[in-house]
Parts: structure tokens; C-alpha cells; sequence
């Protein structure tokens, strides 16, 4: 499916989520889930607050094992490389599965440093190669044009919407597949918000975009695809339309309308 | 009650509160129009041309209502950007008043012609019209009550009588044409009732339209225009 509605010939799933299962100590925070995440579409992962959403995104690149007294069990594969499998560097996984958070947390660096950090980790030195991807990442995140006259400058001179496609634009550098984002216009205004929409759009031409969202019509206005996470169970997932105007589930139906959450 | 689970509260009261005066509104409209109708058919069959203005004056209150309620639709529109039951409720509340406005009109158009026919002797007793009649009221009213009650089994029902009013419009029509060519006279009052009998299809078309409005509603599932689409399509 492209934004509008109309399904793609060629739509298959990029991460297959099978049997995933997270807990925290002895305690199940979300799972058993089964899930397939459509290549170059956006998928929104809804819910109330502590349903399991955000710990199942994190799950998608091995976020999760930084966090003390973590377990993941089932099986999660992106394009059919198994990303839990065994001698596999969660290192190697997270370039592939790159991530954006909530709140921007730019480097106390420059504006170009901050996109090039990946990179130069990564090995690559070239500066010419390092300018020519940081002008991509930039573009690609829909700030080249503020920020081509000072990407020498803090990037914490940057207001809290451009900060915010700072670090897509830092995502995104190291050419990733998958992009998964946390909130990642919860902080900002309406006009930074309708930015960041836009560019997640945009993106979904390119990578697979994975977001996590509060704001229900956001999910409306951004996905492809929804999922409805409750009580750390995905109750419902189906194409945002038929997921906004006909849930199946009657939990889906009480929350998005507002009948409890 | 919409669905199952719209017996739930909503979280927010003032929504709630809006909801349920939309389905106030909507059912006073509703009751306006049955009565109009209702009268618009005494009006005929008695010969009443009282009853046939009362009905014509009755029309400005739906038009007052069928704005108030697109207003209020605008309105929780903007304001609460429904989802699911809550957003197909709201849609088909649109649909229905445009129905709801023009089975009013129809009923007025029945009173007009009734006043012009009251001038003149009667054509001939009424056979076929007043089943006609009848079968169109039950169909408005079972038509809301199914909307009322979010009764699906019910507006299908109601849908599937549409053909008995096509029939009788059929047969008013032939008749009325052997009156016609019988004497020439007789055509200032035959094509009058020939309009009634067309305005008592209509309203049957707009009740099966309610029909299908309130299947989509609680279903989910656009119903309208089966078979007709299905070429190019599913």
C-alpha cells in the first residue's frame, strides 16, 4: 500500500516477527506477537501507556538487551536474516535497523559532525565520501536547505524540530532499511509535527518505518499499516483504514474512540 | 444504541453528551417526517385540504432540523475527529438527513397536488394507491426504527420491500393511462396521481436508502448499489 491507499504489486514483509515474547525479570512485558512489517510502508504501533508497544519496537533491533534483566524469546528476521540469531552482532543488526527517539538528543557537536558520527565509527574516513553522505542524510531528512550554510554550527543551536531531523538525518546516514522510531513528534509543535509527518511520508519511499505514537491521529495520517497493542497483547493489526473506520476487535474499537485508555 | 460497543461511555462526557444529542435530533427529524407523510396520505384519501396545508407549513421545522444537525456533525467533526462506530455514526447521520430532508419535500409535493386535486370532482374511488400508501409508511417507519435500534436484520427487510412499491407504481400508472386515453378530461386529475403515486415510490427509494445507511453503520459494510458495481470492482 502507498500512503494513499492503493496496494503495491510488490508488497512483502521486511521483518518477520514470530512467537516474540519480552520480559523484564520473571515478568511478561509484551508477546507472544506475530507480525509481518510490510518493506518501504510505515507501520504505527498504538496503545495506552505500558501495553508493550515501545518495548516490542526496541525489541525489532536488539535495543532491548541494554536494558538489566531483559529476555526475549521467539524469533524476529529481516529479510529472512534471523536479527536474534546465534554470533549475530547486535552491532551490525542496529546499522541495518537504525533508530530515532523521543526526545532529540543531538551530540554537543557541530551539525555535520552529528551526522557523520555514524559514519566515521563505521570506518569510513574519506571526507569527501564523509560531506557527500552527510549532504544526503540532511536532504533525505528534510534540512539541507536550513542548514547548508552552518553545518559547522552547534547542532544545539537547532530548534527542537530541526534537532529532532538532526538525528533522523544521523539515522539515516549510515543508509539503514528499517527505521524505527519512539514518539518522535510527541515533544514538538503542531507545524514541527506536520514536518516530521511529512518527512516520515517521504521516507516510506525508501525505508521501512516503524513508529511508536501516542497521538492516534497521527497514526492515522502517517501509517500504511496500525497495530494495537493492550495489556502487552497485539490485539489488533490490519491497514490503518480498514484499523480506523471497521476494528475488528471490540478493545481496538473502545480505545481508538476514547471509551477508556 | 449504535453498536455493542457504543454502550460504553466515552471517557469524555461533553463528547458523550454530543453524540446524544445528535441522536436526539435525528430522531425528532425522523418523527417530523413520518408525520408529514402520514398526514400528506390522509390528506389524499380524505379529500382534506386542511390536513394538506398543515403538512406543507409542517416542512420549515425539517428544514430547521436537517441544518441544525449538519451543523452539529461539522462540529464533533472538528472538534473530536471520530473513529470506527463513532465516525460511521457521524457519516451516516450526514447521509440520513439528506434523505430524511427530501422524503419531507415528498410529502409536501403529495399535499400540493392533493389541494390541486380537492378542486376537482373525485376521478374514481382509490384502490391500489392507498396499499401503496400504506406500504410506503410501513417502510419509512420500519426504516427508522431499524436505525434507532442499530438492527440490521431489520433494514434489510425494509430494503427487500422496495420491489412491492415498484409494483404498485407500475400498476397505478397503467391504470391511470387507460383513463387518460378513455377521455381526455380526465388527464389534469390522472397525471396528478400519477405524481402522488411517483412521490410514494421516491420515498420508498429514500426508506430503502435508510435501510442501507444503517447496515453500513453498524457493519461496516457498503451495501448500496449490490451487483452494480461488481464488474468493474470486487
Amino acid at each position: 500500500m502507498t500512503a494513499n491507499g492503493v496496494p503495491k504489486p510488490e508488497e512483502q514483509a521486511k521483518l518477520v516477527v514470530r512467537n516474540l515474547t519480552v520480559f523484564y525479570g520473571e515478568k511478561k512485558a509484551v508477546g507472544p506477537v506475530a507480525m509481518d512489517i510490510v518493506g518501504q510502508h510505515v507501520t504505527a504501533l498504538i496503545g495506552p501507556s505500558g501495553c508493550g508497544k515501545s518495548t516490542f519496537l526496541r525489541s525489532l533491533n536488539r535495543m532491548n538487551e541494554l536494558i538489566p534483566g531483559c529476555r526475549i524469546e521467539g524469533d524476529v528476521r529481516l529479510d529472512g536474516d534471523p536479527i536474534y540469531g546465534q554470533g549475530i552482532d547486535p552491532v551490525a543488526v542496529r546499522r541495518r535497523i537504525g533508530m530515532v527517539f523521543q526526545r532529540s538528543n543531538p551530540f554537543p557537536k557541530s551539525i555535520a559532525e552529528n551526522v557523520a558520527y555514524g559514519l566515521r565509527i563505521g570506518g569510513v574516513n574519506d571526507a569527501r565520501e564523509i560531506a557527500m553522505r552527510v549532504e544526503r542524510a540532511l536532504t533525505q531528512a528534510a534540512l539541507w536547505e536550513e542548514v547548508k550554510d552552518r553545518l559547522n554550527d552547534s547542532a544545539l543551536g537547532l530548534s527542537g524540530g530541526q534537532q529532532q531531523r538532526l538525528c533522523i538525518a544521523r539515522a539515516l546516514a549510515v543508509e539503514p532499511e528499517v527505521l524505527l522510531m519512539d514518539e518522535p513528534a510527541s515533544a514538538l509543535d503542531p507545524i514541527a509535527t506536520a514536518h516530521i509527518e511529512e518527512l516520515i511520508n517521504e521516507l516510506s519511499e525508501h525505508y521501512t518505518v516503524v513508529i511508536v505514537t501516542h497521538n492516534m491521529q497521527q497514526a492515522a495520517r502517517v501509517a500504511d499499516y496500525t497495530a494495537f497493542f493492550y495489556l502487552g497483547e497485539l490485539v489488533e493489526f490490519d491497514r490503518t483504514d480498514v484499523l480506523f473506520t471497521k476494528p475488528n476487535d471490540s478493545r481496538t474499537e473502545d480505545y481508538i474512540t476514547g471509551r477508556f485508555g | 444504541m449504535i453498536s455493542k460497543s457504543n454502550s460504553r461511555e466515552h471517557t469524555n462526557r461533553e463528547y458523550e453528551l454530543e453524540l446524544r444529542r445528535l441522536r436526539e435530533q435525528l430522531l425528532l427529524m425522523g418523527a417530523k417526517v413520518e408525520d408529514i407523510i402520514n398526514g400528506s396520505i390522509r390528506a389524499l384519501i380524505d379529500r382534506d385540504s386542511e390536513l394538506a396545508e398543515q403538512g406543507i407549513a409542517a416542512d420549515r421545522k425539517i428544514n430547521q432540523l436537517e441544518i441544525a444537525i449538519d451543523e452539529l456533525c461539522m462540529q464533533v467533526l472538528a472538534r473530536r475527529q471520530p473513529v470506527a462506530s463513532d465516525l460511521r455514526f457521524l457519516t451516516t447521520a450526514l447521509k440520513l438527513v439528506t434523505d430524511l430532508e427530501r422524503i419531507g419535500d415528498l410529502g409536501v409535493n403529495i399535499c400540493e397536488r392533493v389541494l390541486e386535486l380537492n378542486g376537482e370532482p373525485p376521478l374514481k374511488p382509490y384502490v391500489d394507491l392507498p396499499n401503496m400508501s400504506r406500504e410506503v409508511q410501513e417502510m419509512l417507519h420500519e426504516a427508522l426504527d431499524a436505525f434507532v435500534a442499530a438492527d440490521v436484520e431489520r433494514a434489510q427487510r425494509v430494503i427487500a420491500r422496495d420491489k412491492n412499491v415498484d409494483a404498485y407504481y407500475t400498476q397505478i400508472f397503467r391504470e391511470l393511462l387507460t383513463y387518460m386515453m378513455e377521455d381526455p378530461r380526465n388527464i389534469f386529475r390522472a397525471t396528478r396521481l400519477q405524481s402522488i403515486a411517483k412521490y410514494l415510490e421516491r420515498i420508498g427509494d429514500h426508506a430503502t436508502n435508510l435501510g442501507e445507511l444503517t447496515v453500513f453503520m453498524v457493519k461496516g459494510k457498503d451495501i448500496r448499489h449490490a451487483g452494480k458495481l461488481s464488474d468493474g470492482a470486487a
